[in-house]
């Protein structure tokens, strides 16, 4: 049995890295005796798979990570998956969570889903641009500029390191939606609010590779990813919606509220 | 108390391995400030993921969190990276529990477990924004304190410590947080850390430095005398008579990112006997003091329950002589509510096949590796430091080990030890060249790892008198190993850094004068000397010969019974007689037995303190090797097997230790 679990990163813990997350999840696990099933072989892992890696200094309101539960096992002291109570997970485990991860959402899962690698095409950011080092930052209208002359280019040529190695990139296939917020509030850093969605695939388009189209004098602070989208029969889907579902939907903001 | 998160947050960004400064460890706690409470940083010098696991701090932090006279944070040195945000912005040093600046608290207190981070023990408390000479501080500096095993010579640092706490600290940090709660309900006034620290000099186990003169005649240290009458004039360490009335950490500190050690550890036992004279583990922590079974059983589950961790160690400096150590680990792996998936290590496995059968027993799946530390290459070297294991059990472990599945066998060697020739030396290449020999037996791929570290003479040991190899000589000797492996596949080599362990040599038995050393160093910018990637020697020779010190005398120069060593006035409770007896003995090549199971030969440590060995078991632990029940006539005898290519009477030795 395969179940898909939707969480939030907030806050302190948003510094530590997906391994690190990774590290977290197999303890929270154990700690509530979930019956997971394991690897055969020489050295057996839990049949554990994460989403797309959130880079380290990121928030998020969806990230998203699939475990598969062993239906043979019944632990005297864990219940048996057959007997889980998928409504009580998500306090469960939030409750094994350090502060700042939180599980939003549990949903049984097709054995034959394809993997969240294979499947999210595109995500929501929400970042704060502000002033790069020796820069003046740039204002909402100014920046409502930059995005309108970016929308209409047919390509934006960026110079990114993937695995180390520089590489200049066309990186405006890639941003598929973005948008002037406001302002940024005192505390954040002198800039604007943006809020963006930026493709997965071939080659995903990060929110700092984003600035480095729209200009070098800017710096990315508070980045928040808020959805995961998979694109399937031309309509937008979440993996795992808030109330547990996953149906067609297309913002969900009563999901921002959760910070 | 104001946090300065806010400043830290936007530079997190810029450094590696940001979640080494956010705190949010389960288990992390977040004290409430306040003028009736002695504030405690706990500092650990060095990177984040090296002094998060320190079992030492993480007991005093619950401790003094217990208390409602005190409180307790923590901090750790700050990355170079992350060092230099910090002063490019003004950042002071911080705790990681609720980011308060350091110099809020009232005491800075370190841990020291090696010397090479004393200078990021200077470095910590200028980066808190505090001057580094004690002698410059006043009322409105916290209080510099230091704990652990390095501070048993305390005099290198004794220019920027105004206090060293000898011995276990789960008590002294009674009486100093009442100290400095009073002190701090005073106001603070001109003058009062004077009296604070004239006061606490004459706490048990306290020394402030500041209180003693020291006099010189040319090179040689003549006195150290306390300035007055109330001072004592030796300073005796303490020691917890019961480690079961301790059975902390409770709530052990689960990190958000990778550390070294990261599972749960649970202390067993705390001092050791076997009595290696090269050791100041095994000498300033006597007597052994075992933890009580069940408390053991009992801090497992626990621990393993909260955590979440699928691994725990258990800790001691020789964790296979725990009383029983057999069925407590198969209780551990046999509790149900651990499914058979909890892992045991046991640091510090002792040479002989009963360690090894116990060691088979917990890595049931993964056999990857097991590591025996011989530490001398002859039988007659190992009777010199009186690690008295015999030939035959180190090939009765490897021969038990490779048949049980492991491929790999790491040994642990010193070399550069008294008495040493080259025969000796050469002897660590063929002890290794015979295991594998032993090994090809049940597995044509196996291989052994000799990793041989430079001797460091340790102050309150037998071998506090004796002259450091110098780095040529100890590289002579690392390449006449080389030279002697070079052929043999299987054998792999390793050795550790002899500049490294010259600065060691010189932060180890140094006395006052070598302060001005550790703070040049460290005003040239050598921090993290512990770190291969940021250690230089040349920082070290060049302050020696700034401030006009001789390395000879100080590192490679043999002492005299009738010197006065800079530590003599800091006491383990060790007899001068014994220690020199067994510096005699060591140069005799004669053994002492292991006092838990044989009579007292009166070292100090018991009588001094009128306090006994907690050891449930009246014997020694089955085939327990290393000169225990054991006729050591034999020691040096290597089985004939070895010699030719006849078939071998290993397996039934091996038996017959069981």
């Amino acid at each position: 049995m395969k179940i898909r679990v939707r969480f939030a990163k907030l806050g302190k813990i948003r510094w530590s890295s997906h391994r690190d997350v990774a590290r977290m999840w197999e303890r929270a696990f154990r700690r509530e005796q979930l019956p997971l099933a394991y690897s055969e072989g020489f050295s057996p892992r839990p049949k554990v798979s994460f989403g797309l890696a959130l880079p380290t200094g990121h928030e998020s309101l969806a990230e998203y990570l699939d475990i598969e539960l062993d239906a043979t096992l019944d632990l005297e002291l864990g219940a048996g998956a057959e007997q889980l109570d998928l409504e009580a997970l998500p306090a469960r485990l939030s409750a094994a969570l350090p502060l700042g991860v939180d599980v939003l959402a549990v949903a049984p899962l097709e054995a034959r889903a394809p993997s969240l690698q294979e499947d999210v095409t595109s995500c929501t950011w929400r970042l704060a641009a502000i002033a790069a080092d020796g820069h003046a930052a740039v204002g909402e209208e100014e920046m409502a500029a930059r995005v309108a002359a970016l929308l209409a280019a047919p390509s934006a040529m960026v110079a990114r390191s993937r695995k180390g190695v520089e590489v200049v990139d066309d990186v405006r296939p890639g941003i598929i939606d973005l948008r002037v917020l406001g302002a940024t509030e005192a505390g954040v850093g002198e800039g604007v609010w943006l809020e963006a969605e930026l493709g997965t695939r071939p080659r995903g388009v990060r929110p700092s590779e984003l600035l480095g189209a729209l200009g070098p004098d800017l710096a990315e602070a508070h980045v928040r990813r808020l959805h995961q989208w998979i694109s399937r029969d031309g309509a937008r889907w979440e993996p795992l919606g808030l109330g547990g579902t996953t149906a067609a939907t297309d913002a969900p903001h009563a999901l921002e509220r959760a910070s | 108390m104001t946090s300065v998160w806010s400043q830290i947050e936007p530079i997190l960004g810029r450094v590696s391995k940001p979640a080494r400064y956010i705190g949010c460890e389960d288990g992390a706690q977040a004290p409430v400030h306040s003028p009736a409470k002695a504030a405690w940083l706990l500092l650990y010098p060095d990177a984040y993921e090296v002094g998060l696991p320190n079992q030492g701090l993480q007991i005093l932090y619950e401790i003094l969190n217990e208390r409602d006279d005190a409180l307790a944070e923590r901090a750790y040195a700050p990355w170079v990276d992350m060092e230099h945000e910090m002063r490019g912005r003004a950042i002071p040093l911080f705790s990681v529990d609720t980011h308060t600046p350091a110099r809020d608290f009232d005491l800075l207190a370190f841990n020291l477990s090696a010397e090479l981070v004393y200078t990021n023990l200077l470095n910590c408390v200028d980066l808190a924004g505090v001057p580094v000479r004690a002698a410059d501080r006043g009322p409105e500096h916290p209080l510099v304190v230091a704990g652990g095993h390095c501070t048993f010579n305390p005099e290198p640092l004794a220019d920027f410590v105004d206090l060293f706490v000898i011995g276990d600290g789960e008590e002294p940090v009674g009486p100093i947080s009442e100290a400095v709660r009073a002190w701090k309900a005073g106001g603070r006034t001109p003058g009062s850390r004077q009296r604070l620290l004239r006061d606490l000099a004459s706490q048990p186990g306290v020394y402030v430095p500041s209180m003693y003169d020291v006099a010189y005649d040319g090179q040689r240290l003549v006195s150290v005398t306390p300035k007055y009458p109330d001072v004592p004039e030796k300073v005796e360490k303490q020691t917890i008579a019961d480690l079961g009335a301790w059975p902390y950490p409770r709530r052990q500190l689960v990190p958000m990112t990778e550390v070294v050690h990261d599972r749960l550890n649970v202390e067993i036992f705390r001092g050791c006997t076997r009595g290696c004279r090269f050791c100041q583990a095994g000498m300033i922590t006597r007597p052994v003091r075992e933890r009580p079974a069940e408390q053991v059983r009992q801090m497992v589950s626990d621990g393993l329950a909260r955590t979440g961790y699928d691994e725990v160690s258990l800790t001691s400096l020789s964790s296979a002589d725990f009383s029983g150590i057999d069925s407590v680990v198969s209780g551990i792996i046999n509790d149900p509510t651990c499914a058979g998936q909890v892992g045991v290590s046991l640091p510090s496995l002792r040479v002989d096949a009963f360690t090894v059968g116990i060691a088979s027993e917990i890595q049931k799946v993964r056999r990857t590796g097991l590591t025996f530390a011989p530490e001398g290459g002859t039988w007659r070297m190992r009777q010199v430091i009186n690690k008295l294991i015999r030939e035959e059990d180190l090939y009765g472990a490897v021969d038990s080990a490779f048949s049980q599945g492991w491929r790999r066998v790491k040994l642990y060697f010193l070399t550069g030890l008294p008495t040493e020739t080259d025969e000796d030396t050469l002897g660590i290449a063929e002890l290794a060249r015979n295991c594998v020999s032993v090994g090809r037996r049940h597995n044509k791929a196996v291989s052994v790892t000799a990793s041989v570290g430079g001797f460091v003479p340790k102050p309150q040991t037998p071998f506090q008198w004796f002259g450091q190899d110098t780095p040529a000589e100890l590289m002579r000797k690392v390449n006449l190993l080389r030279d002697a492996t070079r052929k043999d596949r299987g054998v792999q080599m390793r050795w550790h850094d002899p500049k490294a362990s010259l600065a060691e040599g010189i932060a180890s038995r140094g006395d006052r004068r070598v302060g001005a050393v550790i703070e040049e160093v460290w005003r040239r910018g050598g921090t993290f000397q512990e770190w291969s990637e940021h250690f230089d020697v040349n920082l070290w020779t060049e302050a020696m010969a700034a401030h006009g010190l001789s390395i000879d005398w100080y590192v490679h120069r043999h002492r005299t019974e009738d010197e006065l060593l800079p530590w003599a006035h800091i006491s383990a409770g060790l007899h001068d007689d014994f220690l020199w007896q067994e510096w005699l003995d060591a140069l005799a090549a004669a053994g002492t037995p292991d006092c838990r199971w044989t009579p007292c030969y009166d070292c100090g440590a018991c009588t001094g303190y009128g306090i006994e060995h907690v050891v449930a078991s009246p014997v020694p632990p089955a085939g327990g090797s290393q000169g225990t029940g054991q006729d050591l006539g034999s020691g040096g005898v290597r089985p004939p097997a070895l010699l030719g290519a006849v078939p071998v009477t290993l397996g039934r030795r091996n038996e017959r230790a069981q």
